[in-house]
């Protein structure tokens, strides 16, 4: 009995040195690079960063739905104490969807232009559950309606093409939702969407999360929307994860210089006027050329706060602990990096308390 | 949808007018006298007046063009006057002074001997072209893709008159494998039917083939990187069912509509290979009209032809309407 005991132990997900790479014409592309978090049930992870960052790509990883002949892959990832780096496809395909889900970006182009909304979610139920079609039908009725769509039982009969941009994400959380999964991972669940259904489609990913205890990883480029929503925010660049917290230290004290910058690079309606959005200057790194040393290096502004020259140019930064649960990515010596995180926060508190 | 259908016939009446205009009024200022055809080489001009007058050819081409439609619609008596007169019942396409045969009668003898070549063909190439086209997709980058992929360049760069001779000089005449082609009806003979259709469906099947191949190829592939097959997989469908029913629908929807439209072309005539075969339909008859200048047969194959490709891409519409509920509400 000492094997149940041990494997209590495992955080509900467990992501440990993930890798992925991929080769393409142009070289070998290593889109996650060493990746590693837990998540505790019922728990909201946002992973952040820029496209190419490799967020998606983990996302996609978990549900094993990178390409598995193409695709290398390596480290381990334990959903409720089940392996899936590896697990057979048949396995796999017994996972998604039932156990854990995904809702992507594009709602349109996410649904299948030639099925009716209906039965594109009563597919889902029948592929995982032996229930009759009346049964199934019932049941996405009762999930429509549960996602706040109106009129469901016209809607139900409805194509793709005849609903809204939020309507249609609404569909897709159903879909996502109707089997009850204990992961939902939303890859960019509002940005194809108006910036008013933005909020809607968050609020309802949450309140579904608090009534069917989902854990939810949220992915996303704005960090602007995850404060409310997110537990546990890991910030990514480069294949790797950069900069790791709980939310409210990282908006109160994060360290790492690109989590800064996107800081500041969210519009603020208490930010005085006259004070411009300080963008990142600078392009993402290709992901088949990473930078020898630190990978955002190239674009730090407080690299030249490196005036002894004594910093490892062509030496990766490890992730440290800067406090109990913060984990930060940075060859800037620790006070250096408070101070200018001083800086950036602070001054931004400052402007809005005047 | 109904109004749609309405819109449509109109729209296909309308193109028609347009083409039967164009069609006329273009082959009525080409050089050559279709009265010149009416009598042999020891032909007075006398004769030839008198025939162009008979015949209504010294009449303004308006007043041709509209005797020439209202023989369409209700037929029309070729020689009124004369001895003997020529009745061309509706619809009526022409008179052909140089076979002395209605255009129709012409045509109805050559268009099932087109059908059937171009039926075969047709059969032949989708099978062919969808089959290999999804395998090649299904395993992209590995040798059989290539090996298709290789296979399709060739029957793509082969000239259909090039295979078609190299099948008659070595099947038919070296080898002896199969008798001289000789049309006959399917069910007059079906064996002997075949044995003529056989080689030329090929030939014709060769080159649209390579050329599906490669179409349904890159389809699937393209349809593969879509999100919706994405989210088929991340529902945990069967990868069966992914590509059946979630990939495959949707990206042979556009090849099977091509087809149709390449089908409609091929009933107009396929010109090489219905004459390196010997088969008499269509294709040979508009290539023996175009060097006899007998401009009735050749004003009507236009028709005809034209008719069926824009028929043809009503029914296809239709058929994407019916396949594809984005297009349904017109």
């Amino acid at each position: 009995m000492i094997e149940p005991e041990a494997r209590r132990d495992r955080p509900f997900l467990s992501v440990e040195n993930l890798s992925v790479a991929f080769p393409t014409e142009d070289g070998l592309v290593r889109a996650v690079d060493g990746v590693s978090f837990q998540l505790e049930r019922g728990k909201t992870l946002a992973i952040v960063g820029e496209s190419g960052s490799g967020k998606s790509v983990t996302a996609q990883a978990i549900m094993g739905l990178h390409n598995r002949k193409a695709t290398q892959i390596s480290g381990q990832i334990w959903l409720d104490n089940q392996e899936l780096v590896g697990m057979p496809l048949p396995e796999v395909q017994d996972l998604r969807g039932n156990e854990m889900a995904m809702i992507f970006q594009d709602p349109m182009s996410s649904l299948h232009p030639f099925y009716r909304i209906g039965d594109q979610i009563t597919e889902a139920i029948r592929v995982h559950r032996k229930i009759s079609k009346a049964a199934a039908r019932q049941e996405t009725l009762d999930m429509l309606r549960h996602v706040g769509i109106p009129a469901v039982e016209r809607r139900i009969d409805a194509y793709p093409h005849q609903l809204s941009g939020g309507m249609r994400q609404r569909v897709m959380i159903a879909m996502a939702l109707i089997n009850s999964p204990q992961l939902l991972i939303a890859d960019e669940p509002t940005t194809a969407l108006d910036v008013t259904v933005q909020a809607q489609i968050l609020e309802l990913i949450q309140r579904l999360q608090g009534e069917f205890g989902t854990t939810v990883i949220v992915i996303t480029h704005d960090l602007g929307i995850v404060a409310d929503m997110a537990d546990e925010v890991a910030v990514m660049y480069g294949a790797r994860i950069v900069e790791q917290a709980p939310t409210a230290i990282l908006y109160d004290r994060a360290e790492m210089p690109y989590t800064l910058g996107l800081l500041a690079s969210i519009p603020r309606m208490d930010r005085a006027l006259t004070e411009r959005l300080d963008p990142i200057r600078g392009n993402p790194p290709s992901p088949i050329n990473l930078p020898k040393g630190c990978v955002f290096q190239p674009r730090c502004k407080y690299w030249e706060l490196n005036v002894d020259r004594n910093l490892p140019l062509n030496v990766r930064p490890e992730l440290v602990e800067a406090e109990p649960g913060h984990w930060v990515r940075c060859h800037l010596p620790p006070e250096v990096r408070r101070r200018i995180s001083r800086e950036v926060i602070h001054g931004l508190t400052e402007v809005s308390s005047t | 949808m109904v109004g749609y259908l309405i819109r449509r016939l109109i729209g296909m009446f309308v193109l028609l007018f347009l083409l039967s205009v164009t069609v006329f009024v273009l082959f009525s200022m080409l050089p050559g006298d279709p009265a010149r055809l009416t009598c042999g080489k020891a032909c007075s001009p006398e004769i030839v007046a008198s025939n162009r007058h008979r015949l209504g050819l010294d009449e303004p081409v308006i007043v041709q063009y509209q005797k020439f439609v209202t023989g369409i619609f209700a037929g029309r008596v070729y020689a009124p006057n004369s001895p003997d007169p020529v009745v061309c019942e509706a619809p009526c396409l022409g008179y052909s002074f140089f076979r002395r045969e209605t255009v129709g009668s012409l045509l109805t003898r050559a268009a099932p001997v087109t059908f059937w070549l171009a039926i075969g063909a047709f059969l032949i190439w989708i099978a062919v072209g969808l089959f290999l086209g999804i395998i090649a997709a299904l395993n992209r980058g590995k040798w059989l893709d290539r090996l298709i992929m290789g296979i399709s360049l060739i029957g793509y760069s082969m000239p259909s008159f090039f295979i078609g001779l190299v099948f008659v000089f070595f099947i038919i005449i070296k080898l002896q494998w199969l008798p001289f082609p000789s049309f006959v009806q399917p069910w007059d003979n079906p064996i002997g039917f075949l044995q003529t259709m056989i080689l030329p469906w090929i030939v014709l099947a060769i080159l649209y083939a390579a050329f599906y191949i490669r179409l349904t190829r890159n389809q699937v592939l393209e349809t593969f990187g879509e999100d919706y097959v994405r989210t088929a997989r991340s529902k945990g469908l069967p990868e069966r069912v992914v590509v059946v029913k979630h990939a495959l629908r949707a990206g042979l929807t556009p090849i099977v509509t091509a087809a149709g439209l390449d089908l409609a072309g091929l009933l107009g005539g396929a010109i090489i290979s219905e004459n390196i075969f010997s088969l008499p339909g269509l294709g040979s008859l508009a290539v023996d009209s175009v060097l006899q200048s007998d401009l009735p047969v050749i004003t009507g194959l236009t028709l005809v032809t034209a008719s069926l490709i824009i028929f043809a891409n009503l029914v296809v519409d239709l058929f994407y309407a019916v396949i594809d509920p984005r297009v349904r509400i017109g």
